[in-house]
């Protein structure tokens, strides 16, 4: 197959990822490399020294205005008004009840300007529910169309993206971003990242991303850079405990449930979606939550499978699989307060049988600083 | 790539025949489309298994795939090293990454197989 199939969405990347022999797969309607050389060895070279990920597949909303920061912080859960031009934070675009519409990045472009990067199956339903919820008559545009996305990310990130660009990366803090350029040409460079790795990720116009992917294969060769699919990206998330959307969090669980109370601001000066509900949530006590576990027993408990405690039926799993980094079989689930306590042994059901796994401290990786 | 003496199924499994003995595996292109094999479920000595039956399961980092049985038997051997090297797999599925052995207990269903040329224009080869 050398194009994708007629209904599948596709990246500015998308003939890169053929012509590279990437295997293609379709993630939420999009036509996404899931891998291209194995998603372990792309795992490890991301740890170890750096790896390349086209993410244009998520979406950009910007708001714009003088009602821009109001609007921002009524439809998120953090504190928005303690950004500083240039910074960028984590948040929840929640419901009135408490579940998430989705977790996004909001970057404070200036005080009348923040630009949100949003999950790519989202991205339709956020632009609508941001505007729904915009009393404040702030503009609000769908920019989706305007950027490709791509990640560096590694240890060796900083010294591959520098070899593109005059910006000085060595300034911009960690989850800090900057107007520059990469390639001679406007690059929004944020030191973020999905990875649990130092890194960072570009947003630039459509027609650049494939020069600019070119030359940071070029630039990272030195270092043994790999193009990486959504498989190690998705591998290196889970050991960073990075909640994905779908999994970890959605509609019905909140992020107090979700281990995310950290972006959950309730002494912001704004009220915001969903408060009312978290407040009383926290008030009545919060019953259940989010858990690491490794597999004691022989087996690898995946996405869905369902979590016993002494032999009756408890949560599930929202996200599991083999470890590259610890080589361990690992997993999130969410389970009552009282089954988490790290030490604890659960059993997850796989294919009909139930295996034992312990409960463990997370995240799974944490990089040397 | 496919030898010409294995017989094959359309969900990518093969089995080699010596007198009533089949070894049974998974296809080159079957641990190609999985990618990195990181677990192998596969059944007791002692079981039977029907034709298209499960007899375990192989799982990559991103997937669980079932193992259909290509002939009805009685497993006489399981491939004990692939439970510390189930990366084995990825290198030599026709080979050394064999995943059981049964004894056939009906020597007719073979023929119902692919054969390796039909199973390479299957796969698009």
């Amino acid at each position: 197959m050398t194009q994708a199939a007629a209904n599948l969405k596709v990246t500015p990347l998308n003939s890169v990822h053929r012509r590279m022999k990437a295997k293609m797969v379709d993630f939420g309607g999009w036509d996404m490399p899931v891998q291209y050389s194995g998603i372990i060895e792309e795992h490890n070279t991301v740890r170890n020294a750096v790896g390349l990920f086209d993410v244009s597949h998520m979406g950009e909303i910007e708001v714009r205005g003088p009602e821009a920061l109001n609007l921002v912080d009524y439809v998120s859960s953090n504190d928005a008004s303690k950004l500083q031009t240039g910074q960028v934070h984590y948040s929840g675009l929640l419901y009135d009840h408490g579940g998430f519409v989705d977790d996004i990045l909001i970057h404070k472009v200036d005080d009348d300007h923040f630009f949100i990067c949003v999950n790519a199956s989202n991205q339709e339903k956020d632009f609508d529910h941001i505007n729904l919820m915009n009393r404040h008559k702030a503009t609000v545009e769908f920019a989706s169309d305007r950027y490709a996305q791509i990640a560096v990310q590694g240890p060796k990130a900083l010294a591959t993206l520098q070899k593109l660009t005059k910006t000085p990366l060595n300034l911009i803090k960690y989850y800090w971003f900057v107007d520059g350029e990469v390639d001679g040409v406007f690059a929004r460079i944020a030191r973020t990242g999905y990875t649990g790795e130092d890194g960072f990720e570009i947003y630039v116009a459509p027609d650049r991303a494939e020069p600019i992917w070119d030359k940071l294969l070029d630039a990272g060769q030195d270092f043994g850079i790999k193009a990486c699919g959504l498989g190690a990206r998705n591998t290196l998330r889970l050991e960073a405990k990075m909640a994905l959307y779908g999994h970890e969090i959605g509609p019905s669980v909140t992020p107090l449930e979700a281990g995310l109370g950290w972006i959950t601001k309730f002494d912001k000066t704004a009220d915001f979606i969903g408060k009312t509900a978290l407040e009383k949530q926290k008030a009545e006590g919060v019953k259940r939550t989010l858990a690491g576990f490794e597999m004691i027993g022989r087996g690898i408990g995946r996405d869905g499978y369902e979590v016993f405690v002494d032999g009756n039926p408890a949560g599930w799993v929202t996200s599991g699989g083999p470890s590259p980094t610890t080589g361990k079989n690992i997993g999130l689930c969410i389970l009552p307060v009282e089954a988490a306590k790290t030490g604890n042994t659960i059993q997850i059901m796989i294919r009909n049988q139930p295996v034992d796994a312990v409960i463990v401290p997370t995240p799974f990786y944490k990089r040397a600083k | 790539m496919y030898p010409d003496n294995f017989r094959y199924t359309k969900e990518h499994e093969w089995v080699s025949i010596e007198g009533d003995t089949g070894t049974i595996g998974i296809t080159d292109h079957a641990q190609h489309e999985l990618g990195d094999i990181v677990y192998v479920d596969l059944p007791k000595v002692g079981a039977s298994v029907a034709k298209g039956g499960t007899i375990g399961s192989v799982e990559s980092v991103k997937a669980v795939s079932d193992i259909y049985s290509p002939v009805s038997g009685d497993v006489i051997e399981i491939n004990q090293a692939l439970a510390d090297k189930p990366e084995r797999l990825n290198e030599d599925p026709h080979g050394d990454a064999w995943l059981v052995k049964v004894r056939l207990t009906s020597s007719d269903e073979v023929k119902g197989l692919l054969s390796a040329e039909d199973y390479r224009s299957y796969i698009g080869e």
